[in-house]
């Protein structure tokens, strides 16, 4: 008896992933679209999935619906030099055969344009997704927090507390990084970029590139 | 009469070429003025160095999330942040505002010693109303501006950041500079964050620059 409702729990949570939209068209396979809900008043928002080419031949993802769209277009965004850059794939995303292609915040996206509501948590937005070759799937975003990166994962980890400082130390080029800014003075920002190059070397990653990007201008 | 019609070429070729001598010895003298008082010319002769210098990207005025202008002197005497994007962007501007808005939650009491800009690169779509219905989603410290697209235009070149408009199939989106630019409380460009650091590291970076 007592054994009931923890069955009944985990049937729900191991039930619940079957109910994420994996969908088959053709040789194509859907899983795991999803949306993250948008700040307030956005006009648009980015849809995420992955999606399969089981069969032999190249199919191309042109672009797809969703009920609270104007529109859905295929997008990509990559970074060049500190520059975000976004385009439109015309006419489509190719996913070759055996392929897995997961659109996913930093790359790949679908842009649901023109939104006539706000996409909320626990409301999934029906919509489809139009192949070439494999036809149109009927999918299901489901909507994430707002800041989520990774679909299932909380939102982008709001506090920085404990392991926070442990991390902000242990990039101990903290100090590192100070002097960077100091060398960025040094160097006047009348030449941006080695200002820039300055305070990246502090901690390292790519932002280096990031304002050299301004004074690419 | 000209007394130089008088004089032989020779002459007056020595008398330009002690000119030009008496001239190098003054710009001696100032560069040597200079080191007296702290400034290595050597290093620091660009002009934003020098203590006349004009601040990083301003003076400029724009139009804040309310539809007040907004005076770039406003931002004078402490540190600051600013980050340009826009409201129809799906990814990295939204990320960066709610990374932002946490940082300023971290920094506690220490956030009241900078500020944090967001500037539109999108004026056709983002009004200051929609700005500010948009923003309501962040930390409301953080200072929302957008303004026409000639002003939009200067202050991103005076920022040094690039923006362009790429058409799609229903209407466009905009490429632009994705790092937020430091600028110390002397109004200088102090650095760089970007929305691809780690958190921490982002947080520390904000907290150094809160006490620049």
């Amino acid at each position: 008896m007592r054994f009931i409702f923890p069955a009944i729990v985990v049937s729900l949570l191991v039930g619940s992933p079957v109910f994420a939209q994996d969908v088959t068209v053709g040789a194509i396979k859907v899983a795991q679209p999803w949306v993250p809900a948008p700040p307030n008043a956005a006009t648009s928002a980015g849809g995420y999935v992955t999606i399969t080419n089981t069969g032999t031949e190249p199919d191309t993802l042109t672009g797809g619906t969703a009920t609270i769209a104007g529109r859905v277009e295929v997008h990509e965004m990559s970074m060049d030099g500190g520059v975000m850059r976004m385009r439109e794939l015309n006419p489509g995303l190719v996913i070759k055969p055996n392929e897995t292609v997961t659109l996913s915040p930093g790359g790949l996206h679908l842009m649901l344009i023109d939104l006539k509501e706000r996409p909320t948590v626990g409301v999934p937005i029906k919509g489809t997704l139009v192949f070439a070759k494999a036809g149109t799937a009927a999918i299901e975003f489901k909507v994430e927090p707002f800041g989520t990166r990774v679909p299932g994962d909380s939102a982008r980890p709001a506090k920085g507390s404990g392991s926070g400082e442990d991390t902000a130390k242990g990039s101990g080029s903290g100090s590192g990084s100070g002097s960077g800014a100091d060398s960025a003075k040094g160097s006047g920002s009348g030449s941006g970029s080695e200002a820039a190059k300055g305070s990246g070397s502090g901690s390292g990653d790519g932002q280096a590139k990031g304002s050299g990007s301004g004074s690419g201008k | 009469m000209n007394n130089d019609e008088k004089l032989a070429p020779s002459i007056r070729l020595m008398r330009r070429i002690r000119i030009a001598l008496w001239a190098a010895v003054a710009v001696a003298l100032l560069m040597l003025g200079m080191l007296s008082t702290g400034i290595n010319p050597l290093r620091d002769l660009s002009l934003d160095k020098l203590p006349f210098a004009a601040t990083f990207g301003g003076p400029f005025q724009l139009t804040d999330k309310n539809g007040a202008r907004f005076q770039s002197s406003t931002l004078d005497g402490k540190p600051y942040a600013v980050f340009f994007g826009f409201t129809n962007c799906p990814d990295i501007c939204p990320t960066t505002l709610l990374d932002a808005s946490n940082h300023l939650r971290d920094l506690g009491a220490q956030a009241d010693r900078l500020n944090i800009v967001f500037i539109s690169v999108d004026p056709e779509r983002d009004t200051p109303e929609h700005l500010r219905a948009y923003l309501a989603s962040f930390d409301p410290r953080i200072i929302g501006l957008t303004g026409t697209a000639k002003e939009i235009a200067d202050v991103a070149r005076a920022f040094r950041i690039v923006y362009e408009k790429v058409p799609t199939s229903g209407g466009y989106t905009i490429n632009h500079s994705a790092s937020m630019l430091l600028i110390d409380s002397k109004g200088q460009f102090s650095g760089t964050v970007s929305f691809q650091e780690p958190q921490p590291t982002q947080l520390e970076k904000l907290k150094r620059h809160s006490q620049k």
